[in-house]
């Protein structure tokens, strides 16, 4: 009995230490984003990473869930003739919810990953240790590009995302379901409004920093060897889908709570 | 060129493994020492607390008057060393001429000489214009050493360390490179500490050698000295490498 508690007592420090570490990590990382020396190139290069070359599966995925949203939705509704609002759903949840969560969970898959194998890669074979001795911070180096790159570029997946999952939901209506295309674009763009767009935009914000926080952490702190980088590389992947998951519920507690 | 003071140099990691414990060295000015031997014997933690990289547990070094542990000038002790890791570390993402050029970046802030006097180090360490553009992967080990080298000197340190610069090597490369490496210190006249388990590149580079043996100094002397000393550590040290050589 004591042998449990005292286990259940390890395991409970270790994880708040954890969560002080990541906590500590993270705010280091996003003062860094404030001050200078900037590297215009490194930023540029993550930028790429994060935002273009995700494009493709982030569409893909809007484009599924707009479809399937369209289908579920009409046929649930159907059963007590409220079909006609399948385009309003099909918007705010796309909006909301389905856009910015999906194309966070997706490029977290993609990048976060990246990111803990890259920078765990590094630390194996020195370069941060070379960074170091030459003077550059490796918080500014490392950590700071690609938590800019985060911030800036899944808010913009997430746009992407929210105007295909529409687009993925008018194709279906309009070809499956028989609706009117003209009926469900007026009733789409009547029932939007802007801070379903904005709350979306603001939670990719903060998804895009969970992600390259999480992934940056995981790198930094890998142990040595090709296991070490594939278990940093896990637990990125991870901590990254439930850091999302977390912010998603907490930020549409303070937008859309009562 | 600099002094350097180790006092009584102690590191114990969080986990509680002693690897350093009370190291004591002077290495003069100009002075190419070699600090030897066996893997895990603590060489690179020694050199990581050297560099600033690791915190000491107790104790002190001293360069130049500036200690390791004087927050308010870090910047200015760090600038007086540059290291040519043992596996290079040369950064994935960039070309060969990125790397140097990186490091001379820092160096000579603002000049918009920076890509000559890259391309000067490379061409000073040997390598051709051909492999400038070329990434850390695409070149051979010891293309990636001689480029590793040119971003070290790019800096201009005070002081260079060279980590195992033949590990990883054939016979005849680690050759070459020993040699390009005395060259350069020679051109340069810096203070020179290189680590290595390998007594060839000892009695090559060397004014003077420490072996290090469990965290501790057991012995300080010239290279040719080591054959008739009495440590009983340094004579097995020095028969084993022999036995070694001649097989």
């Amino acid at each position: 009995m004591v042998n449990m508690f005292a286990t259940l007592g390890k395991y409970s420090l270790a994880t708040v230490q954890e969560v002080g570490k990541i906590s500590i990590f993270s705010a280091k990382g996003f003062k860094s984003c404030f001050s200078s020396p900037f590297y215009f190139r490194e930023i540029w290069r993550h930028m790429v990473v994060v935002g273009f070359y995700s494009l493709p599966i982030v569409a893909l995925t809007a484009l599924f869930a707009g479809m399937i949203i369209a289908l579920q939705t009409y046929v649930g509704f159907t059963r007590f003739n409220a079909e006609g609002a399948v385009a309003t759903v099909v918007v705010i949840c796309i909006t909301r919810e389905l856009g910015p969560v999906f194309a966070g969970l997706m490029v977290t898959g993609r990048v976060s990953s990246a990111i803990a194998a890259e920078i765990g890669s590094m630390k194996v074979s020195d370069q941060i240790d070379a960074l170091t001795t030459l003077g550059v911070d490796p918080f500014k180096f490392l950590v700071a590009p690609r938590m800019i790159a985060g911030m800036l570029m899944v808010p913009f997946l997430v746009l992407i995302a929210d105007i295909i999952g529409v687009m993925g939901g008018f194709l279906i209506s309009t070809t499956v379901l028989d609706f009117s295309a003209g009926s469900y674009i007026s009733q789409t763009v009547q029932n939007l409004e802007a801070i379903d767009v904005i709350s979306g935009l603001v939670k990719a914000s903060f998804f895009g920093f969970c992600m390259s926080a999480f992934g940056c952490y995981h790198g930094f702190y890998s142990d040595v060897g090709a296991k070490g980088v594939g278990n940093a590389t896990t637990s990125a992947v991870v901590a990254s889908c439930i850091g999302v998951l977390a912010l998603d519920y907490l930020l549409t507690a303070v937008f859309f709570g009562k | 060129m600099s002094k350097i003071v180790f006092d009584n140099v102690k590191k114990v990691f969080d986990t509680g493994l002693k690897v350093l414990n009370g190291v004591n060295l002077t290495i003069e000015k100009g002075e190419s020492h070699i600090i030897l031997g066996q893997s895990g014997g603590g060489k690179s933690v020694l050199i990581k607390c050297l560099l600033g990289i690791l915190d000491l547990s107790s104790g002190d070094i001293v360069v130049d008057g500036i200690s390791v542990k004087d927050f308010q000038q870090k910047e200015e002790y760090m600038k007086k060393f540059s290291i040519l890791f043992q596996g290079n570390a040369l950064f994935d993402s960039m070309t060969i001429l990125e790397n140097v050029k990186f490091a001379a970046a820092q160096k000579h802030k603002g000049r918009k000489s920076i890509v000559n006097i890259a391309k000067e180090k490379l061409l000073a360490v040997g390598l051709e214009e051909r492999v400038f553009d070329l990434y850390p992967a695409e070149v051979s080990g010891g293309m990636q050493k001689r480029a590793a080298l040119a971003r070290a000197i790019s800096l201009e340190p005070e002081v260079l360390v060279f980590d195992e610069p033949t590990s990883g090597l054939d016979p005849i490369t680690g050759g070459i490179i020993c040699n390009l490496l005395k060259d350069t210190v020679q051109s340069l006249g810096v203070t020179t500490i290189t680590i290595t388990h390998d007594l060839r590149v000892a009695e090559f580079l060397a004014d003077r050698v420490s072996l290090l043996n469990k965290g501790v100094m057991v012995w300080t002397g010239h290279a040719d000295e080591m054959k008739g000393c009495k440590n009983e550590f340094v004579q097995n040290f020095y028969k084993a490498s022999n036995v070694i050589l001649r097989r």
